[in-house]
């Protein structure tokens, strides 16, 4: 197993730059996430890594040593496609033996260690069957069996659970999970599911247009959004956003919100007079007759142990999730207050979260 | 009644349709296989049942029309036919009822032999070309590969004729008129374009995560593209080579204009086989049933990849 060092790795097609200096680590034995929306350049990057498409620039380091441009079959990594890429024309045993095959390990060898990865996967049964006839998640399973099988340096997979139904996939879920607790392998795994990375990963890092916006722990990209677009990207229904003017004081403890004054996480650095967003996460909004932001109730989604309360104000609509037990009235008036240690601010040009006594809370666990 | 019974379904034809669509098919078989069984009929007549007016349906079998196909006969008197020994074999025995004698083989073996070759030949090549420039022109980025494909397409888009005279000129200035290899080339190059567009629609449906996933397990791109893209377009390189041969099989204009003796292919030998008195029909006949010989038993060798192939992988999964 490896680490994995990626540095400003760039990638440009004919007119298309789909990945803009992409840097990153995965630590050995680590599982990372590369999440965001269809066309953010996270199955670029990861085929980058597998020296499926070759980088415009950067560098991509296994263990130290200089991949970037070695041939795919120079690497030893092992590839997880979303169709699975079963060889159809094969069956279940000589699939997952097509790796042992291609570095011309012996047929009693191969065999043996066939048979002991089909037993971690627990698709003994199936070694003679063609792959034709297999389920969703047992094709999964014999994708998996040929990423194993090799004891490659890394994992990489493509939205390995995409093609799956959702019963499936919150199966496989927790099969992957498991699977990596127990080889420790690094393994660098693409998805736009939030709940999939949320999940799995030790690390995720958030990709939007071809950016890295983030790289955190499933935590403190939920906390401790570091940009408008992660913070709107994770979380369902995503962090509310309150757009509105002033300048901020390193060690500031309140913003000035209308004409009412927010406590929020005291401020580490100082900013003029602009246009900023407040971040509040739909679960740290309360309902309060004397609250900062007043509105009327447009409706509710019940979701059995609670339940989304979208109120209209002057800021826009903004949700609140709320215990499923109380009762709201459509056009009802109701008073809003937020949570104040766990409000984010952000620089609205830019979109940067502003650093506050919040992110140092992050760095110390 | 029961309810059962009368209920009918939207999908499947009724009993009625069935039968009437039965018929019909059954009804074009026969239309269409009259030609073809009429040949062969023909080339069990005597010359004369042949031309007979009305023509005879029923007849008695004769082999003078093979015996004539692949001999050549010289008259004599019979008072010389007398001086010889017993017939040799069949086809003496029935030249000598019409005072002949066997001079020799005809040329029809040859020719048959010619036609072999050059249309295997140029087959193997154009769809090994063909799958080969496909897999390029459907993984790779191109430069200009519209206009490119457009211009291989439109080698095709002229009648063979139009392009026939130059290259006989052309052929016989570099020594290849008359010549297997020359007739090779020739429908090697008229075939590559057609192989080239059906396998390209085949290896475009061929998910590229298959090589993708055959070259990070360690194989390079060769070794990926004979281990796992030529497996999977087996069905696509079936029903290429059978149009392949089909066209190069029966290809007429070329051969009669590029050819004379030594390459000269079946086709344009079939139509000239002279008989006493006039085109000799039962000859020319039998050399038409057994050129259908080899194409049949190619279709048939690979008739399970074609019916999958014919549908130019719509229905492929």
């Amino acid at each position: 197993m490896a680490q994995i060092r990626v540095e400003a790795l760039d990638k440009s097609f004919a007119d298309f730059h789909a990945v803009k200096a992409a840097s990153f680590t995965v630590e050995d034995g680590q599982f990372l996430c590369l999440l965001g929306p269809s066309g953010c350049g996270k199955t670029t990057t990861l085929r980058m890594i597998a020296g499926l498409e070759l980088p415009t620039a950067g560098t991509i380091r296994l263990d130290g040593e200089d991949v970037t441009m070695n041939r795919a079959s120079a690497r030893d990594v092992a590839f997880v496609f979303q169709l699975f890429a079963l060889y159809p024309h094969m069956n279940v045993r000589r699939n997952i033996g097509f790796p042992l095959k291609c570095e011309g390990i012996g047929a009693a060898e191969a065999d043996r260690r066939v048979v002991e990865v089909a037993r971690i996967l627990r698709i003994s049964h199936l070694l003679d069957r063609p792959v034709s006839g297999l389920a969703g998640g047992d094709r999964q399973r014999v994708a998996l069996g040929r990423a194993i099988v090799r004891k490659p340096k890394c994992f990489l997979m493509d939205e390995p659970l995409g093609a799956l139904d959702t019963e499936m996939r919150e199966a496989m879920i927790h099969e992957l999970r498991a699977l990596h607790d127990r080889l420790g392998a690094t393994t660098v795994y693409v998805t736009h599911d939030q709940l999939e990375a949320m999940a799995m990963a030790d690390m995720i890092a958030v990709m939007n247009n071809g950016v890295v916006e983030q790289i955190a722990s499933p935590r403190d990209i939920y906390d401790r959004p570091a940009s408008l677009f992660v913070a709107d990207f994770i979380g369902s229904p995503p962090m509310n956003f309150l757009p509105f003017r002033g300048s901020l004081q390193a060690g500031a403890q309140a913003i000035r919100l209308g004409d009412r004054d927010v406590t929020v996480p005291a401020a580490r650095e100082a900013l003029p007079e602009g246009d900023l967003v407040l971040g509040v996460r739909p679960e740290h909004v309360r309902f309060s007759d004397l609250g900062v932001v007043r509105g009327e109730v447009y409706g509710s989604e019940y979701l059995g142990t609670t339940q989304i309360v979208t109120v209209t104000t002057r800021y826009g609509a903004l949700k609140a999730r709320s215990p499923a037990n109380v009762s709201f009235r459509t056009g009802e008036n109701v008073g809003l207050d937020f949570r104040p240690d766990t409000l984010s601010i952000f620089d609205k040009a830019s979109g940067r979260a502003i650093r506050t006594v919040l992110h140092e809370g992050g760095a110390h666990g | 009644m029961s309810i059962a019974n009368t209920a009918h379904s939207v999908v499947e034809p009724s009993p009625n349709t069935r039968r009437l669509a039965g018929s019909l098919v059954v009804l074009y078989a026969v239309v269409t296989m009259i030609p073809l069984v009429w040949i062969v009929l023909t080339s069990f007549k005597s010359p004369d049942d042949a031309i007979s007016y009305p023509p005879k349906i029923v007849f008695t079998p004769s082999l003078e029309g093979f015996c004539n196909l692949f001999t050549t006969r010289s008259r004599q008197t019979p008072e010389f036919i007398r001086t010889l020994g017993p017939p040799q074999g069949l086809c003496d025995d029935i030249a000598r009822s019409r005072n002949m004698v066997v001079a020799g083989p005809s040329n029809y073996v040859p020719r048959f032999v010619n036609s072999l070759i050059i249309a295997f030949g140029s087959t193997v090549l154009a769809v090994a070309l063909g799958t080969l420039s496909a897999y390029g022109f459907s993984r790779f980025r191109v430069p200009l590969k519209d206009d490119l494909l457009f211009f291989i397409l439109s080698t095709r888009m002229m009648p063979p004729i139009a392009v026939a005279i130059p290259i006989y000129l052309m052929y016989r200035t570099i020594g290849l008129s008359d010549t297997r290899l020359g007739m090779i080339l020739l429908y090697t190059s008229v075939n590559v374009s057609l192989a080239v567009w059906l396998l390209k629609g085949f290896i475009d449906e061929i998910p590229r995560e298959y090589e993708e996933a055959a070259m990070i397990d360690g194989y390079t791109r060769f070794q990926a593209f004979v281990k796992v893209v030529l497996p999977q377009a087996t069905t696509g390189i079936a029903a290429t080579a059978i149009f392949c041969l089909i066209f190069a099989w029966n290809e007429y204009a070329f051969a009669v204009l590029l050819t004379s003796g030594n390459a000269q292919t079946a086709p344009p030998f079939i139509p000239i086989i002279i008989g006493e008195g006039g085109q000799d029909w039962p000859a020319v006949a039998a050399a038409t049933t057994l050129f259908l010989v080899p194409i049949v038993v190619f279709t048939v060798l690979l008739r399970k990849h074609l019916l999958r192939g014919i549908t130019f992988g719509a229905v492929r999964k």
